[in-house]
């Protein structure tokens, strides 16, 4: 009777714990179908060329594939985004975990929780209907359609990460450091500026690298409001066609197993490992910003 | 900071560098919250006009530009029902391992990495994935049933974080008291920890089955469709679904009625929002509950 018991929750356990591989086997997975279907393209396709190449024409004969102008577009794109997201965001965690009463803060965090609900394709067609026409016209541009305006909407998208991962990492600084700075005479101000911020800076880099992940990651706005220009830009203020824009523009057109979409697949890889390295140093920074005040 | 206590005329700077910088930071959390109610407003301000029964009943006629929406939001509707089948099961158990029955070492050290890396992986990625298996290897076609795989896979890690959190947030003694009267580590789990952890699991989900109701790039990549004759019966068949739909007649119909557009918007929003807000409520409500 007894070892019946033990068996089912042997059972139980064994069945359980599969589950729980299905986590690393999907990662796994689209590792190893990502390598699967983008490295063949190295058998007909110069890797050096696919990593330089400063042009994209897949179908013209003979077809070009050089990652280099999307590349730089996930660059200025990603780096505008977080220009802007990162003062406002480490400011507004300051005002909710600092300044603003609990009642205030009850009523804030969820609505910037919902930020991040509203889907990417609904920010997208703000973006396009709202936010373009505006660039264009204070710029004085022809278009709207630019890598500045899918930086501004992607900034909005990782402002929730920013700010409640930054929130929760000056929550975490122990009441002590707060009151050691009164003590010392320090204003609420100062003690933020010199000492809770400090003391919460792995939490804010760790909170910036999602952001980060975040921003690279993002496909539907990027496809609809960075103007899809295939061109090394020089300033952040074209057209531009950021990599998961370039995939989720051709991955339809593209022929199973040909060049274009083998092309993309490794587009699909570079991508992957930029956010993988991105997210390994969130997680790495967060663990030591854990252990920093656990007693 | 040996200046810190210093004359009256420091002590005043001091003072309105403190007021400059709060403000500051007001401000900043303002220009936050405002856009996001503008946006939301301004969607249903210019949406909610076109949104009529017929709109919400009816097939889409010359691509989108007359007719209604119905087939989309029932492409949707099937879509989170598909995700909500494949992902919660497995997503229930591997947080359950996780919790419950894990012990330190190198292998959940994998795990654990694991998820942090899924949850970051991007959503045209998850597309490529879900194309080049389901689509192509398991032969599934562009069928409703890739595309909720796709969408479960990627919703997998949301799920096992989130409850994974709502059960590590169970007391020791729980476990403890049950252990004690002899119950065997399952029947813990199955009778302390999972109904004390429910609310938290169950937040955990809406957001997980709102989010997939609004992702794009994955089906776009898996192959979704834009115009079908008639409503999918079976798993295997093609199907519309509302994020696509809205993508499509914004960016693809020349001479779309703006006003279809943001209807379109606005049931989209509404239907991803209610099971945010459904979340965070339940959230809430629970959490004020356990407190006193």
């Amino acid at each position: 009777m007894l070892s019946l018991r033990r068996l089912r929750e042997q059972a139980i356990e064994g069945f359980i714990f599969l589950n729980a591989l299905l986590g690393v086997a999907v990662l796994v997975g689209i590792m190893l179908l990502l390598l699967r279907e983008g490295l063949p393209l190295f058998r007909d396709y110069s890797f050096i060329d696919f990593i330089t190449g400063t042009h994209w024409y897949p179908v013209s004969e003979p077809p070009t594939f050089g990652m280099l102008p999307s590349f730089t577009a996930t660059l200025w794109v990603t780096g505008g985004a977080i220009a802007i997201a990162l003062p406002i965001g480490v400011l507004s965690a300051v005002f909710l975990s600092e300044v603003a009463p609990p009642w205030l803060r009850d009523v804030l965090k969820p609505l910037i929780e919902l930020i991040s609900g509203v889907p990417s394709i609904v920010i997208g067609f703000i973006g396009l209907l709202v936010l373009a026409p505006f660039i264009a016209d204070a710029l004085n541009l022809n278009t709207g359609l630019t890598g500045l305006t899918a930086a501004i909407m992607l900034a909005f998208m990782s402002l929730p990460l920013i700010i409640s991962i930054s929130d929760d990492a000056l929550q975490a600084v122990p009441d002590e450091y707060r009151e050691g700075a009164y003590a010392l005479g320090a204003t609420k101000w100062q003690t933020v500026w010199f000492v809770l911020i400090p003391a919460a800076f792995s939490g804010v880099t760790a909170s910036v690298m999602l952001g980060i992940g975040r921003a690279v990651g993002e496909t539907m706005t990027v496809l609809m409001v960075a103007g899809g220009a295939l061109k090394i830009q020089h300033s952040i203020a074209e057209p531009m066609r950021p990599m998961t824009a370039t995939i989720a523009a051709e991955i339809n057109n593209a022929v199973q197993g040909g060049l274009q979409y083998r092309a993309l697949f490794a587009t699909g890889i570079v991508l992957f490992i930029l956010t993988f390295i991105v997210n390994l140093i969130a997680d790495i920074v967060l663990e030591r910003q854990k252990r920093k005040f656990q007693r | 900071m040996s200046t810190l206590a210093g004359s009256r005329r420091e002590v005043f700077a001091r003072r309105w560098i403190q007021i400059a910088g709060f403000s500051l930071a007001g401000l900043a959390t303002a220009a936050v919250i405002a856009p996001v109610i503008w946006v939301v407003a301004d969607i249903f301000v210019r949406g909610h006009s076109a949104i009529t029964w017929d709109f919400l009943t009816q097939d889409p006629a010359r691509q989108g530009k007359e007719g209604g929406i119905f087939p989309v939001i029932v492409g949707t509707f099937y879509l989170m029902i598909g995700t909500l089948i494949f992902a919660v099961p497995v997503g229930l158990q591997a947080a359950i391992y996780l919790s419950e029955y894990a012990r330190p070492g190198r292998l959940l050290r994998l795990i654990n990495l694991s998820i942090v890396n899924l949850a970051g992986v991007p959503s045209i990625v998850y597309g490529l994935f879900g194309l080049s298996l389901f689509v192509f290897t398991l032969n599934l076609k562009t069928s409703i049933l890739a595309a909720s795989l796709t969408l479960a896979c990627q919703a997998l890690a949301l799920i096992i974080t989130s409850s994974r959190e709502a059960m590590v947030a169970v007391p020791r003694e729980w476990r403890e008291g049950a252990l004690a009267l002899g119950a065997s580590r399952w029947q813990t789990t199955r009778h302390v920890v999972l109904p004390r952890a429910m609310p938290g699991i169950l937040t955990g989900i809406m957001l997980a089955i709102g989010r997939a109701a609004g992702e794009t790039a994955p089906i776009l990549a898996v192959g979704v469709a834009f115009q079908l004759g008639k409503l999918p019966n079976s798993p295997d068949d093609q199907f519309l679904a509302l994020p696509y739909h809205l993508y499509a007649i914004a960016i693809q119909v020349p001479g779309m009625p703006e006003s279809r557009m943001w209807a379109t918007a606005l049931v989209l929003l509404a239907v991803v929002l209610a099971f945010n807000l459904g979340g965070i409520i339940l959230r809430i409500y629970y959490g004020r509950r356990r407190q006193s």
